[in-house]
């Protein structure tokens, strides 16, 4: 349903174009969730708005191609791409804020979205905006869709953000970061009305996140990027629990559950180099314990790594 | 090492002119009273890394503002060394943001020595090795001593901030959040130098986090909070081995794991009420799958179920 092909997104920087997304192919099929999981400055996001086709002046995609339903969204006209978002595909942020204006009821924000894309009476329109919060789980809808944002928690902000990507039943979802701003209790609800919504109305969900355990209990598939690469991918068992990158395995291990208690994490030596200075060759070259000679030149993508010496 | 007893701290809303007016005239209008810390009691022993978990709203923060000194509780006292906390060395505060707690405009040697020149721990003279000592100490290179805080990493901020509170030669620590802005491999680095400062000065820590996580791995104690009020203190082990407040098992519960593969989440209901307008009895019934008709009516009381394990719930009464 999704393919995505070498896809190159750069930004024009003083300091000359810096790569945010290089060379990333996967594909997703219908009902099937897919982790995308980074550090800050990985290219996760970057990568989740170039689908959409969001990304703005000083980025652009440079090359490779995003195809979606058999349509080649790279480089489709801005009218056609606006007809596809939100209507097909819809997107998430990590502030709900991002989604919902502020000054307007959540009543005038949601029939907008049905008007923009289906010629209905505003009745319908109404009666659609209820049915899609009922979905996400808020209580009586018909008198809180006349609330304003503010009157939310921030909990109940992001559901009326999940219920206005919900309102056309899209193919596609692409959420990045929902739940990070999130109390865990809360984080566990959406969550759940997440995998939920997922198996009732079929659609694919593209998860974008820093926080591998979130992934592991939601994703079919997990995608590991790093300096703006996908450095490993494959089903979340695979990637979880047998590892092939030795970043993957550093993530891992870095996570406190997965240490003695009390006793030193293991780490990862350095930090993410600046996406402006990537080493020659294989860009975790530096931070790896396993690079050698070899590593100098840049890996290809096989086996479901991008690495000369995958572990495993 | 730190004692709080009966520790309770509420912020008002002074009602404005048109608000007094009314009430002048009789309409009734009450002020707004907010209880962050309601009543809250323990104590943390020397060399001792105690958690505080809850969730935004409970008071923790607030908490952690009045063990070092920088907020004055309403009620209840607050002992260090079984003193109030007014003398050198005071403890000191981690901060969650490594940015917005760094003033920008400062070299690092300027926020690293500034502490130590004004409470007279160094003299002019030595201020410099001195710095150079405390970066070290923290993993950074001494030739950043000029070098402006938007000239660092998040991690290294994070260690600057590390390096400042500890130039007054503190003996306890209070870490509000003090990974939850870093990535998860440089939040390993920053959870593997505070074990090794433990280990080396000896420190004692509060160490407030929203991440179970976090908490289970560095915490010999956790004390659980729930608007205002301490809902469970136990062990680390008992308390993830079995948590006895069911707002600690829904806590723990709704936790992602790595190790729950694909599970299907089964959340609380509700969400957390406002501190403003808290519910009767019990902060926690209306979201409790295991309240009973007394828990709207009365507030449980923290008591003691097994030997240094405490829980504030109405079931343990049998």
């Amino acid at each position: 349903m999704l393919e995505v092909r070498d896809l190159v997104t750069e930004f024009a920087t003083g300091a000359g174009a810096v790569r945010a997304v290089d060379e990333v192919s996967f594909e997703l099929k219908p009902k099937e969730i897919l982790g995308i999981v980074g550090e800050s400055g990985s290219g996760k996001s970057v990568l989740g708005y170039s689908i959409l086709g969001l990304v703005d002046s000083p980025g652009r995609i440079i090359s490779g191609s995003v195809r979606f339903a058999g349509q080649e969204l790279v480089g489709m006209p801005d009218a056609a791409m606006r007809r596809l978002r939100g209507k097909r595909i819809a997107m998430i942020f990590q502030d709900p804020m991002m989604t919902l204006n502020p000054v307007l009821s959540v009543e005038t924000q949601m029939v907008e979205t049905v008007l923009a894309h289906d010629d209905v009476s505003r009745k319908i329109a109404v009666e659609r905006s209820v049915e899609s919060l009922n979905l996400v789980g808020i209580a009586s809808p018909a008198s809180r869709l006349e609330q304003y944002p503010h009157e939310f928690s921030g909990g109940m902000r992001q559901r009326v953000a999940i219920a206005i990507a919900l309102l056309h039943r899209p193919d596609l979802i692409v959420a990045d970061e929902p739940t990070t701003a999130l109390d865990v209790t809360v984080q566990g609800q959406i969550l759940y009305e997440m995998q939920r919504l997922v198996r009732e109305t079929g659609a694919a969900l593209i998860w974008i996140t820093h926080d591998l355990s979130v992934v592991a209990g939601l994703a079919d598939r997990v995608a590991v990027m790093y300096a703006g690469r996908i450095v490993e991918e494959g089903s979340a068992d695979e990637v979880l629990y047998a590892p092939r990158h030795p970043y993957t395995r550093g993530l891992l291990d870095s996570v406190p559950a997965n240490n003695e208690g009390r006793a030193r994490l293991r780490q990862i030596p350095g930090m993410t180099p600046s996406l402006a200075h990537l080493p020659v060759g294989c860009s975790f070259r530096e931070r790896c314990s396993r690079a050698d000679a070899e590593c100098l030149l840049a890996p290809d993508f096989k086996n479901r790594t991008r690495c000369h010496h995958p572990l495993c | 090492m730190l004692e709080l007893i009966n520790v309770s701290k509420r912020f008002g809303k002074r009602l404005d002119a048109v608000e007094r007016v009314a009430r002048a005239l009789g309409v009734k209008i009450a002020e707004p009273i907010v209880h962050a810390v309601d009543g809250v009691s323990f104590k943390v022993g020397r060399g001792e890394v105690v958690g505080l978990v809850g969730e935004s709203g409970c008071g923790k923060s607030t908490l952690g503002r009045i063990a070092c000194g920088l907020v004055v509780p309403s009620s209840g006292s607050v002992l260090y060394q079984g003193k109030p906390p007014a003398a050198m060395p005071r403890p000191q505060m981690i901060f969650q943001d490594p940015f917005a707690s760094l003033n920008p405009r400062m070299r690092v040697e300027e926020i690293v020595g500034e502490a130590p020149l004004v409470h007279g721990l160094v003299s002019k003279m030595e201020i410099r090795n001195y710095v150079d000592e405390m970066l070290r100490q923290v993993g950074l290179d001494p030739s950043y001593r000029k070098r402006y805080p938007h000239q660092f990493s998040g991690g290294q901020r994070a260690r600057i901030g590390i390096a400042r509170a500890l130039a007054v030669k503190p003996e306890f620590l209070v870490c509000d959040e003090a990974v939850a802005a870093l990535d998860v491999s440089i939040q390993a680095q920053v959870l593997n130098l505070f074990l090794d400062l433990r280990e080396r000065l000896g420190l004692t820590y509060l160490f407030i986090s929203h991440d179970l996580g976090v908490v289970r791995h560095l915490a010999q104690r956790v004390v659980v909070m729930y608007l205002g009020r301490v809902v469970e203190i136990a062990t680390t082990a008992d308390l993830y081995a079995a948590p006895n407040h069911p707002y600690t098992q829904a806590l723990l519960a709704g936790v992602p794991r790595l190790d729950r593969q694909r599970r299907t989440y089964a959340p609380i209901k509700g969400e957390i009420p406002s501190p403003l307008a808290p519910p009767s009895g019990c902060h926690f019934h209306p979201r409790c799958p295991r309240a009973m008709e007394r828990c709207k009516r009365e507030v449980p009381a923290l008591r003691e179920i097994a030997p240094g394990r405490l829980s504030a719930c109405h079931l343990n009464d049998g």
